[in-house]
């Protein structure tokens, strides 16, 4: 049994608990004061509707595309580009921080290439692809892989290396080679840092994913927010880029619970 | 008798751009099966690249080393070395850490884990077997270290100042359990350190080395008169403070 917790233990935990409540409160507050704000404006005529839509524009569309279907085929495309790039991103760039950390000197001769092509804007990268791959989904899947693979690369192979000395040593004494180093310290100590840069690389392969989309693809919230864009739709410009919104929140938060669970 | 390891005429420079350093000069000794020798020396006078050279982790560029008649390897299973730190690994439980040195050897035979178990039994470590390392004190954490060593029945143990990241308090008490636990166990060690009352309170015989280049500048047998003589109890021996002022000069006299 646990003991009844002190009145000034009670006063702490009860300070805490509203401390958060209070955050949550004003988080909310600042969102639907930021929505009010800007459906007033608009229906008022602070600001022009046709330019800047209003929220309940927005929600109109995506019920009319809601009802013809039309939105979930690029909500569904746009998603699962993302993924894809995003478990190549992460087998590929774990394999490769690996090799780099089995073979230093490919590590000593590859890095300012990895840097440059890290730094690189991969936009500028994404009219070129078109016309290597084509203008089809394994472009747009190349695109989102590009913007993340050399950071989470480089962002690994730099924590593997940052593995604590004295550990690697303590597996050599207790008779363990470079497998054992790998497998029993250098793999469970990155976890973490692998979970972060994950959280990072879902994030970017979206961004990545809507640059490929913008040139050269039929269907897709980049793709929608071009066409939108073109024909002057400006709603559904707003529309895209809250359904991106909440992409990101999902999948972030979706890791972001694979990391509480494996990290305890 | 035999010695069980022999160091005979090693030497050792490290090399950089900027030049090298003699880190060890002709260093010979030897060590018999059993006996608990410490090598207490000035700091960075080369204690630990000894310790690292035993274990073959280093090679010398001159001299040899032997175990039991036949030259020392890197990863050699005949060697136990217990580091400063305990690192033992957080995100492992106590009774899989102490496993770990068997899993690398995959030697995970019934009877070593008896021996594993049997030792946590003894060594008041069992009931934290599922516990985290966090979870433990410091000086547990020491003798969950000592047990992982063990556990692969070294016939060699080095010890790099082992006690070195305890408080005053622990480290008196972790070193007379570990003391305890080696004479039990019957093991044959070496222990670095810099302190000269460690030194005189655990080892039976103390060598003492010369600042860099080290070459071994002395070497002393500590005949402590208390009978049954743990490390505590060697503390309140007459003549530790005579072994003590003997050190202290030899480490003093040319500096």
């Amino acid at each position: 049994m646990m003991p009844e917790p002190s009145y000034y233990q009670q006063l702490f935990l009860r300070r805490i608990k509203r401390e958060k409540q209070l955050i949550v409160l004003w988080r909310t507050a600042v969102f639907l004061l930021f929505l009010l704000i800007w459906e007033c404006s608009a229906r008022y005529g602070l600001i022009d509707s046709f330019i800047f839509s209003s929220p309940s524009l927005i929600w109109k569309s995506f019920m009319e595309m809601c009802r013809d279907l039309s939105i979930f085929s690029h909500l569904g495309v746009t998603v699962t580009e993302t993924l894809v790039s995003f478990f190549i991103v992460v087998i590929l760039g774990a394999g490769l921080a690996v090799l780099l950390w089995c073979f230093p000197r490919l590590a000593q001769v590859t890095e300012p290439y990895l840097v440059i092509l890290n730094s690189l804007p991969k936009s500028a990268l994404a009219p070129l692809l078109i016309v290597w791959l084509g203008a089809n989904e394994r472009t747009i899947i190349v695109s989102g892989v590009s913007v993340a693979i050399f950071g989470s690369v480089l962002n690994l192979y730099a924590g593997f290396q940052n593995t604590d000395p004295d550990k690697l040593k303590l597996i050599e004494t207790l008779g363990g080679g470079k497998k054992e180093k790998f497998q029993k310290i250098i793999l469970p100590s990155s976890l973490p840092l692998l979970l972060s840069v994950m959280k990072v690389n879902i994030g970017l392969c979206l961004v990545g994913v809507i640059i490929g989309e913008f040139i050269g693809a039929r269907q897709g919230l980049g793709y929608l927010i071009i066409y939108s864009s073109q024909t002057f739709k400006l709603t559904w410009v707003l529309m895209s880029i809250t359904l991106l919104c909440i992409i990101a929140l999902i999948l972030y938060g979706i890791l972001g619970l694979i990391e509480r669970y494996v990290t305890k | 008798m035999k010695p069980l390891l022999e160091v005979s005429d090693v030497c050792l420079s490290y090399h950089s751009i900027s030049g090298e350093t003699r880190v060890l000069s002709h260093i010979s000794f030897s060590l018999f099966p059993g006996e608990f020798l410490a090598v207490v020396g000035p700091s960075g006078c080369g204690k630990s690249t000894l310790l690292n050279l035993i274990c073959g982790l280093l090679k010398p560029e001159q001299g040899q080393i032997l175990l039991n008649g036949e030259p020392v390897f890197a990863g050699d299973c005949r060697i136990g070395y217990m580091l400063q730190k305990d690192h033992l690994l957080e995100w492992r439980k106590i009774y899989k850490n102490v496993i770990l040195g068997l899993e690398i050897r995959k030697e995970l035979t019934a009877e070593k884990l008896a021996y594993v178990n049997q030792m946590l039994l003894t060594y008041g470590l069992d009931k934290f077997r599922n516990a985290y390392p966090s979870q433990l004190s410091g000086g547990m954490r020491q003798r969950a270290a000592l047990i992982r060593t063990l556990a692969l029945s070294p016939m060699l143990l080095l010890l790099d100042e082992p006690f070195s990241a305890l408080d005053y308090q622990t480290r008196l008490k972790v070193s007379d359990d570990i003391g305890k636990i080696l004479k039990k166990e019957k093991k044959t060690a070496i222990l670095v350190t810099h302190d000269i009352s460690e030194a005189i309170s655990m080892a039976d015989r103390i060598l003492i080395l010369s600042p860099r280049p080290a070459t071994v500048q002395k070497e002393l047998s500590i005949n402590l008169s208390v009978p049954d003589r743990t490390p505590l109890s060697s503390r309140n021996a007459p003549d530790f403070k005579t072994y003590f002022n003997l050190i202290w000069e030899e480490l003093n006299h040319d500096a």
